[in-house]
């Protein structure tokens, strides 16, 4: 618990993102770059302050369907992880359909979702699963496949079921890639529920973008943007926090037996 | 002790093959040996000639390509005996610790298992303390495995293999990373518990002390393929103690082991 490489572990990444906007902010200065072809960056910070209040909404609403679709995209991701993982055979039978899905492009399945379901949350929530899902599945699968069978062999040789097996040895075993996922999942779930909004809705940061960039207005548009970064480094950090609670054991933390 | 030994494990004409056709590899032939109910005993053999196979065979993790093998007097996979296993690697579990590890037969193997369920792991967890104490190891329950030496993961892994207090216990060089004292006092406390609760004991090692001061029996493997060569009994007074294995028939007995394993070595493929 040393002061200074967390305080490095923050700080670096900090002092990269400011230098980023220095320059930017310089350059747009410099060349004389006009606000309606790209904004500086005071100005996009300065637009969310001052447009909070009527963002906030939008934020929010998108940060719920996010959730939404991401706790979907977890309970649809692990079933079919555990279902793959758990036999060789299923792995190789369901892979390449897996892959096939996955490289639709999501754009392509919004219109679809949006005949099916009208505009609104339904089909953002469905977009922001089918975008996460992915990984999960991938991740799980392989967590439960690559699982040593000298671990199972101590639990076969007590006479477990295969059911024991999966509960004591495979499922724990698979935790570190279940977690490594989501960090990743919920960032893609958030990229699913914005590009529905911005296709059909009326509420959510997606839809405020649609709007900006209708209105000419680019300053909104990217602080659209800025909030979304903002709120995608959030989650992603807030997963990346559960990960080394849930699964320190992985990274092998001492402290772990202390706690 | 009139009524005559129930066999707690049977090898009739086994044979082991890894891989098939050209590729494939004989590791067991025509191997035969029986086990009686409360036997100890003792496997001794080259490295390489089986002595691991012969207890995957028995624990039903693999099967014989060719004859039978009876646990606990039915054909292997339908048997309900407990078994206790120590594997020669301590596979212990990153995710939980030491004292977890321990207690997971219990998590598994009836009767514990229902309780186990019901009443969450407190009394258990005494029961895994008192193990873990025996072995030198008292104060790493919370430990996890990574943080624990080669030799006291393998003390750990004894204990796994003694806390449901299994019928049939399998150690496989259980003791091979330890220092000479702490392996000593260990045969000390593994003769006590067999002579206490007489558990049929069955143990491979390349230690040929080992073999003389704890076992009722010793066979001996050889190699190329492997198969049993030489069935002894072991007949010092028990309790031993380290001072039996200085007495000269304990001396003629390692050294006929020993030469009985060099001429193993230097056999060569004889195959049928
Ligand atoms: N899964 C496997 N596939 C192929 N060959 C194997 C496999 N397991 C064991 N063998 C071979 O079978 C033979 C016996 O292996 P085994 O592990 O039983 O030896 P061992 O007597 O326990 O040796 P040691 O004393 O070194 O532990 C070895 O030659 C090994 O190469
Ligand atoms: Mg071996």
């Amino acid at each position: 618990m040393t002061f200074s490489p967390r305080f490095r572990e923050y700080f670096d990444p900090t002092a990269l993102i400011l230098s980023i906007f220095v320059i930017w902010e310089l350059a747009c200065l410099v060349f004389h770059v006009s606000p309606i072809v790209l904004p500086r960056p005071s100005q996009i910070i300065t637009m969310l302050i001052v447009q909070m209040p009527a963002l906030w909404p939008h934020i929010l609403q998108t940060l719920v369907t996010t959730m939404i679709g991401f706790t979907a995209g977890i309970a649809l991701g692990v079933l079919l992880g555990v279902i793959v993982g758990v036999s060789r055979k299923a792995y190789n039978t369901a892979y390449p359909l897996l892959v096939g899905f996955s490289s639709i492009p999501k754009v392509a399945v919004v219109p679809i979702l949006v005949l099916w379901f009208g505009s609104g949350a339904i089909p953002a929530i469905l977009t922001a699963m089918v975008t996460c899902v992915f990984p999960i599945v991938v991740n799980v699968a392989t967590g439960l496949a690559t699982t040593e069978p000298e671990m199972e062999d101590v639990l076969k040789a007590l006479g477990a079921s295969r059911r024991q097996v999966l509960w004591n040895v495979g499922l724990p075993r698979a935790m570190p890639y279940f977690f490594a996922s989501l960090k990743i999942a919920v960032t893609l779930a958030f990229v699913g529920t914005v590009l529905s909004e911005t296709v059909a809705s009326n509420r959510g940061i997606g839809t405020v973008m649609m709007m900006a960039s209708a209105s000419f207005d680019i300053t909104l548009a990217f602080a659209g943007l800025f909030a979304l970064a903002i709120l995608g480094v959030l989650l992603y950090g807030a997963f990346a926090v559960l990960e080394q609670r849930v699964c320190g054991w992985a990274s092998r933390k001492n402290d772990m037996a202390t706690v | 002790m009139t009524q005559p030994p129930r066999r707690i494990v049977q090898l009739e004409d086994v044979k082991v093959r890894f891989g098939s056709g050209q590729g494939g590899f004989l590791a067991l032939d025509r191997t035969n040996f029986t086990v009686n109910e409360g036997d100890f005993v003792a496997m001794v053999g080259p490295s390489g000639c089986g002595k691991s196979t012969v207890l995957r065979l028995v624990a039903g993790l693999l099967r014989a390509s060719e004859g039978q093998v009876f646990v606990g007097g039915r054909e292997q996979g339908a048997e309900k005996l407990q078994i206790g296993m120590a594997f020669q690697n301590p596979t212990m579990m990153p995710w939980l610790t030491i004292r977890q590890n321990i207690m997971l037969p219990l998590k598994i193997v009836e009767p514990y298992a229902s309780s186990f369920r019901a009443q969450k792991d407190g009394a258990f967890k005494e029961r895994a303390d008192a193990l873990l104490a025996k072995v030198g190891l008292s104060g790493f329950g919370d430990h996890r495995p990574w943080q624990l030496s080669g030799g006291m993961l393998q003390r750990a892994n004894l204990c796994r293999a003694l806390i449901h207090e299994p019928k049939l216990l399998m150690l496989d060089e259980p003791f091979g990373a330890l220092d000479q004292f702490t392996r000593e006092e260990l045969w000390s406390i593994l003769q006590d518990l067999w002579m206490d609760t007489r558990p049929t004991v069955f143990l491979v090692t390349h230690d040929l002390r080992e073999a003389g001061y704890l076992a009722s029996r010793i066979l001996v493997m050889g190699t190329k393929p492997g198969r049993v060569t030489e069935d002894r009994i072991v007949e010092f007074t028990r309790p031993r103690t380290i001072e039996t294995t200085f007495e000269p028939d304990f001396t003629m007995l390692t050294q006929n082991l020993r030469a009985s394993i060099v001429s193993a070595r230097t056999e060569l493929g004889a195959t049928a």
